[in-house]
């Protein structure tokens, strides 16, 4: 796994979480600053539609009700447009928005560092934002493995007893 | 602080949990499943394979994974299955409802309760009333903090089995584990 090269780039805990306006459907904008006051999971993927996102995005959706016991929403974000994102979340029944990275592609990707140039798709890179809008856990995953929700609600858990 | 590359059972193997096989047996095979995941019924006669096979050197244990969102029988058979258990015949249950994966209605689960001799009023109303819900959402918590990511999920010895789960791949790592 190539994961030495890329493993420092992601924004680090403790950085200031760059905001973002990204389209979750063609006609509704969601930006980070909607989730003030609450712990937020940011997920970068790198595609809808394919195998391992699928069961990346599937299982945070079955373990939203884990992710609400902390007060946290999450949103996953990719390169793929909102049409896209759209017919992604209802075949597969997603209950919680995929954000459009879309134009200009890969902007709020690269200012998280969870950009891959060589493919022009997102990391598979996973953040916990606090309340106040600053990082306080992130991971890159290699690309073909799913990380799971662990590292997730072990940082939910830390940042829930830090209060 | 971040997930590791090897997953690991947590809590491990307890009280709590369906046992089939000796405590001290060399392996101890837990699998995480859902009644309505077509792989878990894959992975269903492989186990039973594997059981025959190792006879009393194998451990298997059995957890609930339920993916509801996208098998909407799931959770209602898991807590049929806790309820047959809380009768003492969950691997009768269990084992019901993996050869009729593809019946998993309300009135389905009750023919089998039937079918079980089970005391099918207290088995209805338990159902009813989600007596058995918690349960299995302790199952589901232990498998998202162990690193169950899809159904089934293998644990050899308290570690993710991430290979396939053939008779062949199985019975491989367990005979490599013991």
């Amino acid at each position: 796994m190539a994961t030495s090269e890329t493993a420092n780039k992601i924004l680090a805990p403790g950085a200031a979480a760059p905001d973002f306006a990204l389209h979750s459907t063609p006609d509704q904008l969601v930006t980070l600053s909607d989730f003030r006051g609450a712990p937020l999971i940011v997920a970068f993927y790198p595609a809808d539609w394919s195998p391992v996102c699928g069961d990346q995005m599937a299982l945070y959706n079955e373990v939203l009700p884990e992710f609400h016991r902390f007060k946290a929403a999450i949103v996953g974000i990719s390169v793929d447009g909102s049409w896209c994102h759209t017919a992604f979340s209802k075949d597969r029944k997603l209950h919680f928005p995929l954000l459009a990275d879309f134009e200009p592609k890969g902007a709020v990707a690269r200012r998280y560092g969870a950009y891959r140039e060589q493919d022009g798709v997102c990391e598979r890179a996973l953040f916990v934002i606090d309340g106040n809008g600053k990082i306080s856990w992130s991971y890159l995953s290699p690309v073909g493995v799913n990380p799971g929700a662990d590292g997730i609600l072990t940082a939910l858990e830390e940042l829930t007893s830090k209060k | 602080m971040t997930p590791t590359a090897i997953a690991k059972l947590k809590p491990p193997v307890g009280a709590n949990d369906h046992v089939q096989g000796p405590a001290h047996a060399p392996a101890t095979l837990v699998e995480y499943g859902d009644y309505e995941c077509p792989y878990c019924g894959e992975a269903y006669p492989v186990v039973k394979a594997l059981q025959e096979r190792l006879g009393n050197q194998l451990r298997f244990v059995f957890r609930n994974f339920p993916l509801s969102e996208a098998h909407p029988h799931a959770e209602q058979a898991a807590e049929a299955a806790e309820a047959a258990g809380a009768q003492g015949k969950f691997w009768e249950m269990h084992d019901m409802l993996y050869e009729n994966q593809d019946a998993l209605d309300a009135e389905d689960l009750v023919r089998y309760a039937k079918a079980l001799r089970l005391d099918v009023p207290r088995f209805v109303k338990e159902l009813a009333e989600h007596a058995h819900a918690e349960r299995v959402r302790e199952d589901f918590r232990s498998g998202v903090r162990s690193g169950v990511n899809g159904t089934p999920t293998f644990f050899i010895n308290g570690v993710r089995h991430d290979g396939p789960f053939d008779l062949g791949s199985l019975l491989a790592a367990i005979e490599e584990a013991a």
